[in-house]
C-alpha cells in the first residue's frame, strides 16, 4: 500500500478540525449532556441514566410521529423516483429546449425551503390562493388547515413540485452517458420501449438512483420547515413529523431531557439508514467490478 | 540522466501488479513497453512517473533515490491515448503551459514553443483551437506540450492508438526522429510488436505484470530469453509444437524428423517446445532442410502481396505468412514446409534452450 | 440474405446542397452481391461511417435508393431491414446473462422456447462460448463481449446483411487473430452479406473479397485485394493500401520508357502520350537492391523483423524500399532497380492503362 511520506500534511488539517470541533462536537456533546440529565435551567443537572430515553422509547406520541415520518418518506419515494425518471427519459436531449428543460427544472431547487413553504401556504388558501379558491370554486372541499387529509395531500404536492428534479436532473445525467449504440442496436434487436428501459437504461441509471433515493430519503426524513411554515404539524397532530415534534418538545414545551435523548436516537437512526445505504451501494460496486 | 529500478514491486490489496523488477534506461534512449492490455505497462508508467508509490524497492535517478518525491517534482512528461489538451486555449497557449506554470521569461517561452512547434510541424495551426485540428495534429499537440518543458522522461502511453492507421504509420515514422531531437529518455508503452520493431531502441516485454526480458528491441525479437516473450513479441503469434530430441535427430509430433544443426546438437536428449515465426512458414520446399508438416487450413486472408494462412496441426493453431495470393480451401489438407534454421527450442520451463540457427546470424 | 443495391445514392447533411463539397457522400451507383464480404476502407471524415448508416437506416440519403433484393428500403426504418450490427465498442446487455443475451433479438420477435433454446445453443457453440452461457455478460473480456454482439446478430436466420462498424478497435492485437478467423469461418459457413467499416487496411484486405476504398466521399476503387495491391486506380489507393505506401515519382512518359530527373525507368508496356500531372508508381516490395541500378541516397534502415524498410532519397523525392529479414546493404551508397511489370502510371492521379490516353483532363 502506499506509505505515507510527509507527516506534515496532518497539521493543515488541523483548522479545519477545529472547526468541526466547534460547529458539530460540541453542540452534540452538549445534547448528550442534556440526553442523561434533568435541568432546570441555572446550569443545575440532576443525573437521571437512561431515563428519557426509556420515557421517550416507549412514548406513543414518538411512536405516532415516528410513524408519520415513515409513512410520509415512503410516499415521496414512490411519487419521486419513478416521476423523476419518466421526466428524464422524455426530456429533449439537446440544443435550446434541453438546455430551457434544465433551467425551468433546476428552478424549484433554488427557492428557499421557508420560501417554499409560504407558497404553499397561500397558493392553497381557500380565500386567495388560486389553488384553493380554483378548488373550491369547482365545487370541491378542500381545506388544508382543517382536513388532515388535504394538508396531507398538499404537503407531499408541495414535496414533489420542490425535489422532483432533483431527481429528474440526476436520472438525465444518468442517461446521457449511454452511448448512442445500444439505442441503435436495441432497435436492430427490435427490443419493446420497456425492455430499452430495463435493460440499457435502468443498469447504467443505478448509480445515481441510489443517490438520488439516498438524499430524498434523508431529506424527507429530516423535513421540518416546509410542513411547519405550511401546516405548523396541524390540524391537529396529523403532520407533526419527528424534526417538528421534537422543536415542540424542546422549544414549545422545554422538556430538554426529553428532546435531548430523542434527538441523539433520532440522529442514530439516520446513520444507520445512511449506513445500510452505503453498504448497499458498495457490494453493488463489488459485484459490477466481477 | 540514467532511471533505475532497484527490485521495485508493487501490489495493491494482495493482487500483483508488478513483480519485483530490475531496469536500467539510460539517457537519450528510446525504450519500448511491449505487452498485452493489462500487462503492466501502465502500472510500470505510474511508478516510473511517480504517480504511484512501490510496495517495495527503490527508484533512482542518477543514482539518487526518489521514491517519494511527488511526481510534480520530477521532471516527467506524459502522454495518453487520449488527445489531452485544453479545449479553450489555442495551440500556441497549450504548448507553453507548461512554461508559464513553471514562470519562464515571455521571451523565452515564445522561442521554445515556435521551436518545439517547428520539430512537430504544428507552425501553421499555432493560432488554431485543438478540437479544429485533425486526431493526428492534436495528438502531435499533446506531444509538443510534454517535450517543450525539456523533461528528462517522457512517458507515451499507447499514444498512436486512437489514430487512424495511415497516421499511425506516419507519426511512427516521426516519434524517432522527434525522440532523438529531444535527447530525454522516452518510454513507450504498446501492444503492438510491429510498433516496437518500427521505434527501435529497446524494448522490454511484459507479461501479467513481469518484465520477462530486456534488450535492444532486435534482440529481443530475434533472442527471446523464454516462450513468453516470443509470443509476446510476435503478430501473428508464434506457432508452436512440441518436439523430442534424441542424439541427433528432433522429432516433431510422431513421424517428421530433422536432423540436429548447429547448438541444438548439443542440447540433453528429451522434450522440447519448437517454436517458430508465421513469415518462416512456405507451402513450397524452399530448402533442402526444410520439414514438411501436413495441416487443415482453417482460412486464408489475403493483403494485396501475400497470404496469411490459418492452420491446425494437432493440437495447435497456426499462422503462416506467405509470399504471393494462394486460395486454399477451408477444411482441406495442405503441405507446409519450416526450415529447421527457422526454429527456436524451448525447455520445460519455457525457457530458451536453442535460439534458431538463423537469428545467430542474423 | 439479399443482395444490395445502391442506386443513384448521394448525401448531404445540408439541408441545401450547393456543390460538390457539401455532400459527405457523392454519387455512387453499386450492386453487392448476396453472401459477399465487403469491407469499406478509408480515413476519419471519408465518409465510410456516412454510407454504413444509410444502409443501416439510421441516416435517409438526400437522394438515391437503397434496395435489399429487390425491395426498396430507402424509407424503411432500421426494424424492418432486418440488418444485424457489431459496434466499435462491445455492446452487450450487461445484467442479462450470455444465454439471455442472444436470445434477445428472438424473444423480442415472438418466437417459441424450443426454437430459441436450440438455436441459442447452436450460435453459442459457433462463437465457442457453450460453458459461459449462464454467467453475465457484465464480467466478461472486451473480445468476449465482442463475440456476444456478434452471436446476437447471427441469431437470426434472416437476417439481410451484418454491419461491422471497426469491430476490432478496442481488442488486444493477438486476439485481433483469432476473431478475425472466426469471422471469416462464419462468413463461409453461413453466407451471410457482411459488410466491414474499417480503417485499418489490414483488416479490410483480410476480411473481405471486396474492399471499397473511399476518399473524400467518393469510391475511388472497388476491388479483391490483390487488385488494390497491384493495380491501385488512383494514386489514393496506392498511399493508402500497403505499408508503406507506394512511391510515387513524377515523371515524363513516352512509349514504355519513363524519365524521372534524368534517369530512365523501364515500363512493363507502351503508354500513350499523357496530359496533365504525370506520376509513375512502385510498390516498395518491388524495389530491389540491384548493382545496375538507380543510385539512391540511403537515409535510413528499419530492422521491423520479418523485412526491413529502406527509406532513401531517389532524385530528391522519397523512396522506399522493402529488403528481406538479414539483408545487409552496401554502406557506401545503394543502386535500386523497379520491376518494370510493377510500375503503374498515372495522370493527376488516376491510373492510366497501357496504350491508353484518357483521364487527362
Amino acid at each position: 500500500m502506499d506509505k505515507t511520506q510527509n507527516n506534515k500534511a496532518w497539521f493543515l488539517v488541523l483548522p479545519v478540525l477545529l472547526l468541526v470541533a466547534f460547529s458539530a462536537v460540541l453542540p452534540l456533546m452538549t445534547v448528550v449532556n442534556y440526553a442523561f440529565n434533568d435541568t432546570f435551567g441555572q446550569n443545575e443537572f440532576f443525573w437521571e441514566g437512561l431515563g428519557w430515553f426509556e420515557e421517550m422509547v416507549t412514548s406513543d406520541r414518538l411512536h405516532d410521529a415516528l410513524g408519520r415520518q415513515i409513512l410520509f418518506s415512503g410516499i415521496i419515494l414512490l411519487i419521486e423516483v419513478p416521476l423523476g425518471i419518466f421526466i428524464a427519459l422524455n426530456m429533449p436531449g439537446k440544443g435550446f429546449w434541453g438546455s430551457f428543460c434544465l433551467v425551468l427544472m433546476a428552478l424549484p431547487l433554488l427557492i428557499p425551503f421557508n420560501v417554499v413553504g409560504t407558497i404553499w401556504q397561500i397558493f392553497g388558501r381557500v380565500d386567495i390562493g388560486l389553488l384553493g379558491h380554483g378548488l373550491a370554486a369547482l365545487g370541491i372541499d378542500y381545506n388544508y388547515t382543517n382536513d388532515p387529509i388535504d394538508a396531507w395531500v398538499t404537503l407531499i404536492v408541495m414535496d414533489v413540485w420542490h425535489w422532483t428534479s432533483l431527481v429528474a436532473l440526476l436520472a438525465y445525467a444518468g442517461l446521457q452517458s449511454i452511448p448512442q449504440a445500444y439505442y441503435q442496436a436495441a432497435r436492430i434487436d427490435q427490443a419493446t420501449r420497456w425492455s430499452v428501459f430495463r435493460y440499457i437504461e435502468l443498469p447504467k441509471m443505478k448509480g445515481v438512483l441510489l443517490i438520488a433515493v439516498l438524499l430524498r430519503f434523508m431529506d424527507s426524513f429530516m423535513i421540518y420547515t416546509e410542513p411547519f411554515v405550511l401546516t405548523g404539524g396541524g390540524p391537529g397532530n396529523s403532520t407533526t413529523f419527528l424534526s417538528i415534534d421534537l422543536a415542540k418538545m424542546a422549544t414549545g414545551q422545554f422538556d430538554l431531557g426529553p428532546a435531548a435523548a430523542f434527538s441523539l436516537m433520532y440522529f442514530c437512526v439516520i446513520l444507520l439508514i445512511s449506513w445500510v445505504f452505503y453498504t448497499a451501494m458498495t457490494n453493488l460496486d463489488r459485484e459490477e467490478n466481477r | 540522466m540514467t532511471l533505475e529500478f532497484a527490485g521495485v514491486s508493487r501490489s495493491v490489496g494482495g493482487k500483483v501488479h508488478i513483480h519485483t523488477t530490475d531496469l536500467t534506461l539510460e539517457n537519450g534512449t528510446m525504450n519500448v513497453l511491449l505487452g498485452p492490455t493489462l500487462s503492466g505497462k501502465t502500472s510500470l508508467m505510474r511508478l516510473m512517473a511517480g504517480l504511484d508509490q512501490p510496495t517495495t524497492g527503490r527508484i533512482l535517478w542518477n543514482g539518487k533515490d526518489v521514491t517519494g518525491v511527488r511526481v510534480q517534482d520530477r521532471r516527467v512528461a506524459m502522454v495518453y491515448q487520449q488527445f489531452i489538451n485544453y479545449p479553450g486555449m489555442s495551440v500556441f497557449d497549450n504548448i507553453a503551459s507548461p512554461l508559464r506554470l513553471m514562470g519562464k521569461p515571455k521571451g523565452e517561452i515564445d522561442r521554445a514553443v515556435r521551436e518545439t512547434a517547428e520539430m512537430l510541424r504544428l507552425t501553421p495551426m499555432l493560432s488554431r483551437k485543438p478540437l479544429e485540428l485533425s486526431g493526428g495534429q492534436q495528438q502531435r499537440c499533446a506531444l509538443a506540450r510534454a517535450l517543450v518543458k525539456g523533461a528528462g522522461l517522457v512517458l507515451l502511453d499507447e499514444p498512436l492508438a486512437n489514430l487512424d492507421y495511415k497516421l499511425r504509420e506516419e507519426l511512427r515514422v516521426e516519434i524517432p526522429r522527434i525522440f532523438e531531437a529531444s535527447g530525454a529518455i522516452f518510454v513507450y508503452a504498446t501492444t503492438e510488436p510491429e510498433e516496437a520493431l518500427l521505434l527501435g531502441g529497446n524494448t522490454a516485454a511484459l507479461w501479467e505484470g513481469r518484465v520477462t526480458q530486456f534488450g535492444p528491441t532486435p534482440q529481443v525479437y530475434r533472442l527471446p530469453a523464454d516462450a513468453t516473450t516470443a509470443r509476446v513479441f510476435s503478430d501473428p503469434p508464434m506457432n508452436f509444437l512440441p518436439c523430442r530430441k534424441e542424439s541427433h535427430r528432433l522429432t516433431f509430433g510422431d513421424s517428421v524428423h530433422a536432423p540436429t544443426g548447429g547448438t541444438i546438437g548439443d542440447l540433453p536428449d528429451g522434450t522440447y517446445l519448437a517454436g517458430f515465426r508465421a513469415n518462416h512458414v512456405t507451402l513450397n520446399r524452399h530448402s533442402g532442410d526444410a520439414v514438411e508438416f501436413r495441416c487443415t487450413v482453417v482460412a486464408t486472408e489475403i493483403t494485396g502481396s501475400e497470404t496469411f494462412v490459418h492452420l491446425v496441426h494437432g493440437a495447435d493453431r497456426w499462422v503462416g505468412l506467405v509470399h504471393g495470393v494462394h486460395q486454399l480451401v477451408a477444411g482441406g489438407q495442405t503441405s507446409v514446409w519450416v526450415d529447421p534454421a527457422h526454429v527456436y527450442l524451448f525447455d520445460s520451463a519455457g525457457r530458451l534452450a536453442a535460439p534458431a540457427p538463423y537469428a545467430k546470424a542474423a | 440474405m439479399s443482395r444490395i443495391t445502391l442506386s443513384n445514392l448521394a448525401h448531404s447533411y445540408l439541408a441545401n446542397p450547393k456543390g460538390d463539397d457539401d455532400f459527405a457522400l457523392k454519387e455512387m451507383d453499386h450492386v453487392w452481391d448476396d453472401g459477399g464480404a465487403y469491407a469499406l476502407l478509408g480515413a476519419s471524415g471519408c465518409g465510410k461511417t456516412t454510407l454504413l448508416n444509410i444502409i443501416s437506416g439510421l441516416v435517409r440519403p438526400s437522394q438515391g435508393r437503397v434496395l435489399f433484393g429487390d425491395r426498396d428500403v430507402t424509407d424503411a426504418a432500421t426494424t424492418e431491414r432486418n440488418i444485424a450490427q457489431v459496434f466499435q465498442f462491445p455492446v452487450v446487455y450487461d445484467t442479462m446473462t450470455v444465454r439471455d443475451n442472444l436470445a434477445f433479438p428472438l424473444r423480442n420477435r415472438g418466437m417459441d422456447a424450443a426454437y430459441i433454446a436450440k438455436r441459442v445453443a447452436q450460435i453459442a457453440q459457433m462463437i465457442g462460448m457453450e460453458d459461459i452461457l449462464s454467467k453475465k455478460a457484465r464480467g466478461l473480456t472486451a473480445d468476449a463481449k465482442q463475440k456476444i454482439s456478434l452471436g446476437r446478430g447471427m441469431v437470426r436466420e434472416d437476417v439481410n446483411a451484418i454491419l461491422f462498424d471497426e469491430p476490432l478497435t478496442v481488442i488486444d492485437p493477438h486476439m485481433k487473430w483469432e476473431l478475425r478467423t472466426q469471422l471469416k469461418s462464419l462468413h463461409r459457413e453461413f453466407g451471410h452479406t457482411m459488410i466491414y467499416v474499417t480503417h485499418d487496411q489490414t483488416e479490410a484486405l483480410t476480411f473481405a473479397d471486396k474492399v471499397v476504398v473511399m476518399h473524400e466521399g467518393r469510391v475511388v476503387q472497388m476491388g479483391t485485394p490483390e487488385e488494390l495491391f497491384e493495380t491501385p486506380e488512383h494514386t489514393f489507393v496506392g498511399y493508402f493500401i500497403g505499408s508503406p505506401g507506394m512511391n510515387l515519382f513524377e515523371a515524363e512518359i513516352s512509349g514504355s520508357e519513363a524519365r524521372l530527373q534524368g534517369v530512365k525507368v523501364a515500363l512493363g508496356a507502351a503508354y500513350g502520350p499523357t496530359t496533365g500531372r504525370t506520376q509513375i508508381g512502385i510498390r516498395p516490395e518491388y524495389v530491389t537492391v540491384s548493382d545496375e541500378g538507380m543510385p539512391v541516397t540511403i537515409k535510413r534502415v528499419e530492422d521491423v523483423g520479418r523485412h526491413r524498410i529502406l527509406r532513401a532519397e531517389l532524385g530528391g523525392q522519397p523512396l522506399n524500399a522493402m529488403l528481406p529479414e538479414g539483408m545487409t546493404i552496401p554502406a557506401d551508397g545503394a543502386r535500386v532497380a523497379f520491376a518494370p511489370a510493377k510500375i503503374n502510371v498515372y495522370a493527376n492521379d488516376w491510373r492510366v492503362a497501357p496504350g491508353d490516353v484518357r483521364k487527362g483532363a
